[in-house]
């Protein structure tokens, strides 16, 4: 050892006057960083509200030309230049139902299989596998619907349909038209497959969030593992199975390309899900190089606008639901 | 056991009989789908691979090329978006983890960025097509580079959030405890703890930005010949791929499936080394 | 001053807190308040550390012992709606002044974790770290340094082959080993030690707890535990602590022979806590 040590207040406090003079200088930087780091904080919240203020000017022409009408009327007319915004919403709203109407049921199987059925060995290579998927790219899952799976609806499915379900009193008109293949009903589907993984992978981990104890004394009682599934662990999930729902409803809504491929750009409003129609955001995609006056542009970004407001809406709603189950367990 | 409960009993085996099968049939449905489009795409892609893919330009209608401008114009704007978008990403991300932890103001920036990260892409084209394009007076690959950064931001900002979350906070009493000022202490050693967490939220933000389409159209729009002009239109992957597959030559499909390989391999690999980071730090961890 | 004349001084000054100049505390408390989010933590504590002297601060979880201990860095002041009040002397001067430099105050006093918390660097850059921050020192310079520092604490054998390994591979008594000389590397006047051993092996903590014996030659220190004879085997001097007061302090010896207060005598002879 050397002798040096026997000095423990060393260098340090000799200089007295640098030390100070460095504190300031750290001070100095730490409120610079906390600047920075303030900034950036408040440009993600600039970003969205941008985002909205800047359709919302964008489409003011549109929004002050047609007024509450754009809403409510169905005509789609450059050259007349009169746009109402009926068609695409309507569209939106159904291709998005008939995913989630086949999605969610679907997930929750996927998420109850890869918790509490499949055996363990399965389950993180299938998770795995099916989180995967969810990152590839729609503009993917639209060239596979629209090279095979829209033929695979036209020769087969659509067939199928209108014979069977055609007749039906009620829904008949649903399943009534031609075998085009595409439509608002493929474009439901391809939805479905698109957001079935985001919904499991939200479910699965939500369910694995259910304290062990809990499960295992509802099966000590001899329920079943359907029993739990649906006493126990479904209950207990409740508000952010609902929000992971939501969350795949906000991406169904504002899905773009899978659905530009395979809807068919048509502008009318049909009772059928076999005729071509159009989305807010298969809309504006198609439209928007080819907007050759004010108002048609300005009528694709109040599409936009509205795309945003009602995505905003969802994805709040699914936030909050899933807030509630982190403050849950927050609390046991 | 009386002959009702018997019977009871029954009734709840077949029951849950029923339902884990299907249950198990929901998951074999899911995997149908996906391992169905990605068989395509791989199938379809390989068989349109070919060396001219990578040094010839997108060709017009009806004739045959390559895809090299697409593939440099999707590279430039990525790397582009994601030198814009990591840095204020991470400071966003300290900033929620570090100094406004439990404020009412982290808590909104938080909620709006989540609201960000699942936002529909083709609302943020029309944002930067408003603020970006429409002031320039043309669409430019700077404009491209710029939504997609808008796409990167919550992706950086929710792993750095989370990653710094994740030290203890031990470490950052010790570093303090030592005199070091905390910004130094952050960028010195609580980065460089949860440095593994942000390098994969980049590679999850490129795998995403590298397969969008739609923000394109209104941004970077495309262009059919090679261009290093980040003020002008830039060509990019997806969007040549979705106007090739819309069109009726057959060439032009062959291009698109090929791109579609290309985009899919990429997202699926950089997703891949993403998951095989994580792991590995969590193994560290233990 | 000798050792007797010092046991005097510090017991005299639990109740009068004598001239800075005639008495050895390195660390004064006066009337010191601590409140979390309004909740009165620490109450109108009045203690004095002893210079170069091991002083154990004791009692049941709770009782406020870590928050007096997390007082003498102001470290506790990285947390929002966290308060002191009163005085805490160093060598004189009021710590708690905001104008008393953070990192002045800090390169005086370090502090060691419950927890061994080696940064994700190299042993080396380890103990670096926060010499850097304060001197600029040459290559050859801050390798003798850092030799000083990690044998001071009793792991350069141990490690003088992967410096430039990551700390994170050490043992957990190795890697607080590796804390202690990081702190010990500022050259500090005063080590402050949160329940250092509640983490580790007992063969560690018998390290950890000679290593503290050797300390006390160069520095003064103040050791939080919960462990009676940790407190009983290494100490100079107890304070033992109960909802947020300070209820006795004295030489240890004496504290655990001939407590003056029942409570104290409650808390060593395992009646609670």
């Amino acid at each position: 050892m050397s002798t040096d040590q026997a000095l423990p207040a060393g260098a340090l406090s000799a200089s007295a006057d640098a030390v100070a003079r460095r504190a300031d200088a750290d001070r100095r930087a730490d409120r610079f960083f906390r600047y920075l780091v303030t900034g950036a904080g408040l440009f993600v919240l600039a970003a969205l509200t941008g985002a909205a203020l800047s359709m919302l000017w964008g489409g003011r022409l549109a929004f002050s030309t047609f007024g509450f009408e754009f809403l409510t009327t169905t005509d789609w007319d450059a050259v007349g230049k009169k746009f109402g915004a009926l068609v695409p919403i309507y569209g939106t709203l159904v291709t998005a139902l008939i995913a989630m109407l086949i999605a969610v049921p679907v997930s929750f199987g996927i998420a109850l299989f890869l918790t509490e059925v499949a055996p363990p060995w399965l389950r993180t290579p299938v998770a795995s596998a099916i989180e995967l998927l969810a990152g590839i790219p729609s503009i993917i899952y639209g060239m596979w619907g629209l090279f095979v799976f829209v033929p695979v609806m036209s020769t087969t499915v659509i067939p199928f349909l209108t014979r069977y379900l055609g007749p039906l009193p009620i829904f008949g008109p649903l399943f009534q038209g031609p075998p085009l293949g595409i439509g608002m009903l493929t474009a439901g589907i391809v939805l479905a497959i698109m957001v079935i993984p985001f919904i499991s992978s939200v479910m699965r981990e939500v369910f694995l969030t259910v304290p062990t104890r809990l499960k295992e004394s509802a099966y000590a009682l001899g329920s079943t593992t359907w029993e739990v599934a649906w006493n126990v662990v479904l209950p207990y999930t409740r508000s952010a199975v609902i929000g992971g729902i939501f969350l795949g409803l906000g991406r169904a809504l504002g899905e773009t390309m899978a659905v530009t491929f395979v809807l068919g750009n048509a502008h009318q409003l049909t009772a059928s899900l076999l005729m071509p129609g159009n989305s807010i955001a298969a809309t504006i995609a198609n439209e928007f190089s080819e907007a050759d006056s004010d108002i048609y542009l300005s009528s694709l970004i109040a599409l936009g606008f509205l795309l945003f407001i009602v995505t905003f809406v969802v994805l709040a709603i699914a936030k909050l639901m899933l807030m509630r189950l982190n403050r849950n367990e927050g609390n046991r | 056991m009386s002959a009702i409960s018997e019977k009871l009993y029954r009734r709840r085996r077949f029951k849950n009989g029923v339902a884990l099968v299907l249950a198990g049939a929901a998951t074999l449905f899911g995997l149908f789908w996906l391992v169905w489009i990605l068989w395509t795409t791989l199938v379809n892609g390989i068989g349109a691979l070919k060396p001219e893919l990578f040094y010839q330009m997108t060709p017009p209608p009806g004739s045959d090329g390559g895809l090299a401008n697409a593939f440099f114009g999707s590279m430039l704007m990525s790397l582009l978006a994601i030198v814009l978008g990591t840095p204020v990403g991470i400071l966003a991300g300290t900033f929620l983890a570090e100094y406004a932890r439990r404020s009412l103001l982290g808590e909104s920036i938080r909620f709006v960025n989540d609201i960000l990260l699942s936002a529909p892409s083709i609302v943020l084209g029309l944002f930067v097509y408003t603020l970006v394009v429409k002031q320039m007076g043309h669409f430019s690959g700077l404009a491209g580079a710029i939504t997609l950064a808008l796409i990167v931001l919550p992706v950086v900002v929710r792993t750095t959030d989370e990653m710094l979350k994740l030290v203890p906070s031990q470490m950052r009493e010790a570093a303090l405890s030592l005199g070091v000022p905390q910004w130094k202490v952050t960028v010195q050693v609580l980065y460089r703890s949860a440095l593994p967490g942000i390098v994969t939220g980049v590679l999850l933000a490129l795998a995403r930005i590298s397969g969008e389409t739609a923000p394109l159209l209104f941004t970077a729009l495309n262009n059919q010949f090679w261009s290093v002009d980040m003020s002008g239109p830039m060509a990019s992957v997806p969007v040549v791929v979705f106007q090739y597959a819309m069109s009726p030559y057959d060439t032009w499909h062959s291009l698109a499936w090929a791109g579609a390989f290309m985009v899919t391999v990429f997202v699926l690999c950089t997703s891949l080394i993403a998951r095989a980071i994580i792991a590995r730090r969590k193994v560290a961890n233990d | 001053m000798t050792n007797l004349n010092l046991a005097v001084a510090a017991s005299l000054n639990v109740t009068t807190p004598s001239d800075q100049a005639t008495s050895a505390a390195k660390i004064t408390a006066r009337n010191l308040d601590f409140y979390y989010d309004g909740f009165h933590a620490l109450k109108n504590i009045r203690m004095d550390i002893p210079e170069k002297r091991v002083t154990a601060i004791i009692g049941p979880s709770g009782c406020g012992k870590s928050t007096l201990l997390r007082i003498f860095n102001r470290i506790y002041s990285i947390y929002p709606k966290l308060e002191a009040r009163g005085e805490v002397l160093l060598d004189g001067e009021n710590i708690l002044d905001p104008r008393y430099p953070l990192n002045r105050l800090r390169s005086k006093v370090g502090m060691v974790f419950q927890k061994p918390v080696p940064f994700p660097m190299s042993i080396f850059d380890n103990i670096a770290y926060g010499i850097k921050h304060y001197e600029k020192l040459s290559r050859a310079d801050m390798e003798v340094r850092v030799e000083q520092a990690l044998r001071q604490a009793a792991i350069w054998d141990e490690v003088k082959d992967k410096l430039k390994g990551s700390a994170l591979g050490l043992s957990g008594g190795q890697q607080q080993r590796l804390c202690i000389a990081r702190a010990i590397a500022l050259k500090p006047e005063v080590i402050l030690f949160d329940e250092p051993t509640s983490a580790l092996d007992p063969i560690a903590t018998g390290k950890i707890e000679q290593l503290v014996e050797e300390l006390k030659k160069d520095f003064t220190i103040a050791i939080v535990t919960h462990n009676m004879q940790q407190a009983a085997r290494c100490s100079d001097f107890t304070a033992f602590m109960y909802l947020g007061e300070l209820i006795e302090f004295g030489e240890t010896e004496t504290m655990f022979t001939r407590p003056s207060k029942q409570q104290t005598e409650d808390y060593i002879t395992g009646r609670f806590g």
